[in-house]
């Protein structure tokens, strides 16, 4: 244990910009609901959201809404923002339960630093930005 | 040896002094990047006016932020007349590749006296949080609100799953770091002449754990041009020829955006991008890693030196930690001397220039930490978002 707890940067620091392609996306987050990019077509997920699915080139577009639940494949301890000093992050890249291929990157929060392994199973909080917008964040799947 | 005769040329290098972050002001990056391109000229023996192409990369861009001029260099330069100016897209990962498009102008007939430059001032922006200072757009919206700041904080996320999937260790990009520090003690241009120890190297402030200040490149100011023609024209000039003997760009779309996106399959996540590029690279030039004598990798942090030896097949997937643990990328009792220079973690970073540099010093036999008998140099850009790039420089015409 180091005492120190994981954080995000600040949710009024924290500005998006959407396209037609992102913003279903971020439409569902500020309902605190996490979905995903999927061909309409042959069914293969995507993330970030773009126009085209590389799979077969098809512009359909389904948004299912997922668990919420993610396995961390990757994560860094970052220690320090400009401006922000003192602040540490976990950012980390996800997988996504129930949208094999799409990856998401987020923060996990509300976890000391030493305890997040690759392999970690976490859970989606949305959390408030700029402009009226929400940010899926993750936390430990409470035991 | 190699694979075909070798067309084109490099002539000239020049470069400016080194400085320490934002120190180069007040020159401008116009002046800066003129003062190198002007030393370049002199050092082949030819005349500014004799520049007819411009080959850039990074989208021709000056450093961070700011775009360089092909018409605002014939303005304050006097250059007559150009007939090719064009760059490669993305960034660093164009560097060694910038030496390809100056070849596609000289064997496409456009160009005969082709200039690449990149020059860096980080007075205004500086690179380490580079990615924090760019404005949101619908792309980096999934990116830029996790605090990733900067490219080291990107790419030690890269890191941690190499270091999970291969049981790589800190000890490895230690040994990066100190050989590259070691590289540039007797250097007079280097920035950090120090020596540092595994004691300094575990003490260092972590920035983006697992990576820590010391895996980080330098930020320096500072430029550097090459000059490049066909190998009719090189023999006529004032330095020995240092023929281009392969170049190739590109990269596969499983590494893509690389650490902007982040969807690699895992085999490609924890790697350099430079698996494809390295293929192209050795078939064009006829030759294979156990051929090159010297490795100028692009070192904008350690753990992309140890995955660049495993794309190019310096050593097996998942095998670069215990490959560098072993003293194999030492200038002294190597089997792979590496970034001789010092690198951009010690000498100077000028977005992979003085790699460039280098590759020519090495094979024109007048590097300082001259690797006794090379005949092929690997130059490399840096593993980043495609085109990812790499270069093979020779001896003999």
């Amino acid at each position: 244990m180091s005492g120190v707890v994981a954080q995000a940067l600040p949710g009024e620091q924290v500005h998006i910009t959407t396209n037609p392609d992102t913003e279903p996306f971020w439409e569902a987050a500020k309902e605190d609901r996490l979905v995903v990019l999927q061909c309409g077509n042959c069914g293969v997920f995507r993330m970030p959201p773009t126009p085209f699915c590389p799979n077969c080139q098809s512009k359909e577009k389904k948004w299912p809404e997922l668990s919420g639940r993610a396995t961390v494949f990757s994560y860094s301890v970052v220690h320090g923002f400009p401006g922000i000093k003192d602040i540490v992050l976990v950012a980390a890249v996800l997988d996504l339960e129930g949208a094999p291929g799409a990856r998401l990157v987020t923060d996990i929060v509300e976890v000391d630093p030493e305890d997040v392994q690759i392999g970690m199973e976490v859970e989606v909080l949305f959390s408030p930005i700029a402009d009226g917008w929400k940010l899926p964040l993750f936390r430990p799947v409470s035991s | 040896m190699t694979g075909t005769a070798p067309d084109v040329a490099i002539v000239g290098v020049g470069a400016t002094p080194y400085w320490r972050r934002g120190q180069s002001w007040p020159r401008t990056m116009t002046e800066l990047a003129g003062d190198a391109i002007l030393a370049a000229v002199e050092e082949a023996g030819l005349s500014v006016k004799d520049i007819d192409g411009f080959a850039y990369y990074s989208e021709a861009g000056a450093g961070y932020g700011d775009k360089f001029d092909t018409a605002l260099f014939m303005e304050t330069l006097g250059i007559p007349e150009v007939t090719f100016s064009a760059t490669l897209t993305a960034g660093g990962g164009g560097a060694a590749g910038s030496i390809g498009l100056a070849r596609a102008a000289i064997l496409a007939g456009d160009a005969n006296v082709v200039v690449t430059v990149m020059a860096l001032q980080q007075a205004k922006q500086r690179l380490g949080s580079v990615f924090a200072a760019v404005a949101p757009n619908p792309i980096n919206s999934f990116l830029q609100p996790s605090g990733l700041s900067g490219p080291g904080h990107l790419m030690s996320v890269l890191t941690r799953r190499h270091m999970h999937d291969y049981g790589t260790r800190r000890e490895a990009f230690a040994e990066i770091a100190i050989s590259q520090r070691q590289n540039a003690l007797n250097r007079p241009k280097a920035i950090m002449r120090d020596p540092i120890t595994l004691e300094d190297y575990f003490n260092a402030r972590m920035i983006a754990d697992p990576l820590c200040l010391l895996d980080f490149c330098l930020e320096t100011d500072g430029a550097i041009a090459v000059i490049t023609t066909s190998v009719e024209r090189a023999k006529d000039l004032r330095q020995p020829p240092v023929p281009v003997v392969a170049a190739a760009h590109g990269g596969a779309r499983d590494w893509g955006r690389a650490f902007a996106w982040f969807g690699m399959p895992q085999e490609t996540f924890a790697s350099s991008g430079h698996a494809a590029v390295a293929k192209h690279l050795f078939r064009r030039a006829g030759v294979g890693p156990e051929d090159i004598d010297v490795a100028l990798l692009y070192d904008h942090f350690s753990p992309m030196v140890l995955m660049q030896l495993e794309d190019y097949g310096f050593c097996k997937k998942g095998e670069g930690g215990e490959f560098v643990e072993s003293g194999a990328i030492r200038y002294k009792g190597g089997s792979i001397p590496v970034n001789t220079h010092g690198g951009q973690l010690s000498e100077c970073y000028i977005i992979g220039m003085t790699h460039i540099l280098e590759g020519v010093e090495q094979m024109r036999g007048t590097a300082i930490n001259q690797v006794e008998d090379a005949e092929l140099a690997l130059v490399t850009g840096g593993p980043a978002a495609l085109p990812v790039s790499g270069l093979i420089l020779g001896k003999h015409l």
